[in-house]
């Protein structure tokens, strides 16, 4: 957006996350505002996997925070289940009417150890919320189920259960991560940067565990990560975040494919092992990205854009449509 | 080949613990080339990373090592820290993983960098700080003069890097080392950064260990690859060899592991299964035995040794990748369902590329 619009959302009873507008801006002192996310809408259809994927500071942790209300967004709507009778606005409900919802609704974070609280065991780490639940649930057994769940994440409960976080390595941690997030049966698991801590080998088994999970409970999952490959390996449906913006948004064989925006395609060209889809003279491009405080006017990637001409100053794009469920925000998409 | 730059015979490091000696490097060998990279490759814990500081001298006390480091002919385990210090930081030098911890939070850059130039080569104020600028140039720093009076936290993540290259080029090494240089950074900003070091190591006609845990990184930048794991060498050999035929089982492990932007959607990875051996504890075998799926009864009694099976390729393994020894011992496995260590072959059998 890189740009505005709405023309990416899908218009399906099978939506069960609606983002719609989201900002959110935090002070930075002086009178000075923190522009981390603007003005981002998608949505999430039910079992599929959402890839965010960006650079550091485009938004994309925040984005997923605002998801679960970690803080309030600063405007915009957050739906579960949106057009059907069930429907809940997460943005506008507060307390125990939050409270109950949120169960629904479970995250994963970055560094498995930090969190973990050191001082507690594993079997009372994972039956905490399971405990909480009780009081609506009242005929779960909770000793019965954070055994289902630690072994649905390959971990012996007879020799897991009993320990204490520091014990474990930092794949197993981050499976524990995963068992506490699915003990209390969510619909839709935000994992935010799941495996950038871990090794590759470990990170393929976590990546596995997250496929075989999201199969055997029935799950939806939001992934977040700035590697593309990561992110390209586990998603449907692939939303390109850039400065607080969505850059391009689509299916994941599409966008991968005929990646349409400059950046998408500077992204596909910088990893390690770059995609033959682009060359690899398109990963040459400033490293600096500019502040979130003052963003660039009209497009906020034509500071490293090698496509900006002064329309892309002026004008903010809007997003527009490339092919079958695949949009790009910028006014000249394509391939280079 | 002439003689190399930098020599490493037979390399030890212990560490004594409460349990007995953690052997965290186990008998590396390596030459290294003037102008030359070698990658160093290995998960955590693999001894990279302790052969990189043992390298640079900067061991703990306590540690053990044996074996030989021959750098241009002085030999540098026998070099006193004190009297030898314009040694490390000058002639062989540095750059971590994490920028932010390698530099000093409460002095400007500028003086960070100049510090060097002052102590080691005497350049005087107004010199070390002209030089500075020079560098940060150099590193493709914009507005450098502005640069050189900021803080480390006024900069990004990338900059900072750059920084700490400019700050281990000061006095023009001969032997730059890379611990991770790009592990902590964003994709776009990894790419200049090793590009970055690619142009300096040839502009300068430095020798270069480039460790990662990414076999990806290392690919068309190294011009050897040294595979450590356990704290043991598996397989050494130039680059195009190391991936046109590849030969030990962990490399090939390793590289199935790296999801890759060409692959499709829901790709099964095959992850390796189980996790690194217990250094203080090896055993006899083959460290990697309990993992891998070429195993056999011997691998488990007896530790291969690192062979040359031709010039400038060698492997410790009993039934290489590629080898009728490699190929029967796969069949056999697969026969049996389970390796002689214990490790069900269905694992490898339900990730070959299916789709959930």
């Amino acid at each position: 957006m890189a740009g505005s619009g709405a023309i990416q959302m899908r218009d399906s009873d099978e939506v069960v996350l609606r983002v719609e507008s989201l900002v959110m801006e935090f002070p930075a002192g002086r009178n000075q505002v923190v522009h981390a996310v603007s003005d981002v809408s998608f949505d999430v259809c039910r079992g599929e996997t959402l890839g965010i994927v960006g650079e550091s500071g485009c938004g994309k942790s925040t984005t997923a925070r605002a998801l679960v209300q970690l803080p309030r967004p600063t405007s915009g709507t957050v739906t579960l289940d949106p057009g059907t009778d069930g429907q809940v606005e997460l943005t506008g409900i507060e307390g125990e009417a939050l409270r109950s919802v949120r169960p629904r609704v479970q995250m994963i974070f970055q560094d498995p150890i930090s969190s973990l609280n050191p001082r507690r065991r594993v079997r009372d780490i994972i039956g905490e919320g399971l405990t909480i639940w009780q009081d609506q649930h009242p005929d779960v057994d909770v000793d019965a189920r954070v055994d289902e769940v630690l072994r649905a994440v390959g971990l012996d409960p007879v020799v897991a259960a009993s320990r204490r976080p520091h014990e474990f390595s930092g794949g197993q941690c981050q499976r524990i991560s995963i068992a506490r997030a699915l003990a209390i049966d969510p619909e839709i698991l935000i994992c935010d940067e799941p495996v950038s801590a871990l090794d590759v080998s470990v990170q393929a088994q976590v990546l596995n565990i997250l496929e075989e999970m999201k199969e055997r409970f029935g799950l939806t999952l939001v992934f977040i990560s700035h590697d593309l490959s990561v992110v390209r390996n586990v998603s449907d449906r692939v939303v390109v975040m850039y400065l607080g913006k969505v850059c391009e948004i689509g299916n994941s064989d599409s966008l991968f494919s005929e990646p349409a925006h400059p950046y998408t395609r500077v992204l596909l060209a910088s990893a390690p092992e770059p995609s033959t889809v682009v060359d690899a003279s398109e990963a040459a491009i400033g490293d600096e990205v500019p502040s979130p405080i003052n963003p660039p006017s009209g497009c906020r990637f034509r500071t490293r854009c090698p496509r900006v001409t002064e329309l892309c100053a002026s004008a903010e794009p809007v997003m527009r449509e490339m092919g079958p469920d695949h949009f790009v925000a910028c006014h000249f998409p394509g391939p280079a | 080949m002439a003689t190399p730059l930098l020599s490493v015979t037979d390399l030890q490091v212990g560490f004594a613990t409460e349990r007995g000696l953690l052997r965290a490097v186990d008998g590396v060998s390596f030459d290294l080339a003037e102008g030359q990279t070698l990658g160093i490759v290995g998960e955590s814990g693999s001894g990279k990373s302790v052969t990189a500081k043992t390298l640079m001298n900067l061991l703990p006390s306590y540690a053990r090592v044996e074996g030989s480091v021959m750098f241009d002919g002085r030999d540098v385990r026998a070099m006193a820290a004190e009297r030898e210090r314009h040694f490390w930081g000058v002639e062989m030098t540095m750059v971590f993983q994490d920028p932010m911890t390698s530099l000093n939070p409460v002095k400007k850059v500028g003086e960070q960098i100049a510090e060097s130039l002052r102590v080691h080569l005497k350049r005087s104020r107004r010199e070390a700080r002209d030089d500075a600028g020079d560098l940060l140039q150099q590193v493709g720093i914009p507005e450098s003069k502005k640069r050189l009076t900021q803080y480390p936290h006024e900069l990004s993540g990338g900059l900072r890097q750059r920084v700490v290259i400019a700050m281990a080029l000061a006095c023009s090494p001969r032997l730059l080392i890379a611990d991770e240089p790009t592990t902590a950074l964003d994709v776009t900003v990894q790419k200049h950064i090793l590009d970055l070091l690619d142009e300096l190591r040839e502009e300068r006609g430095m020798a270069m260990i480039l460790i990662t845990h990414d076999l990806g990184v290392v690919k068309g930048r190294a011009d050897q690859i040294m595979v450590m794991y356990a704290g043991r060498t598996m397989e050494q050999a130039d680059t195009a060899t190391l991936f046109s035929e590849m030969r030990h089982p962990y490399t090939e492990a390793l590289l199935e592991t790296i999801p890759r932007v060409d692959m499709a959607s829901h790709s099964r990875l095959v992850p390796i299964p189980g996790s690194p051996p217990d250094a203080v504890d090896l055993g006899q075998g083959c460290p990697f035995a309990e993992r891998c799926r070429y195993c056999s009864a011997s691998c488990l009694i007896d530790q291969p040794s690192l062979e040359q099976h031709r010039q400038g390729h060698a492997c410790a393994c009993h039934a290489p990748v590629g080898t009728d020894a490699g190929a029967a011992a796969h069949a056999a496995n697969h026969e049996t369902g389970v390796t002689p260590a214990g490790l069900d072959m269905g694992t490898f059998a339900t990730a070959v590329g299916e789709k959930t």
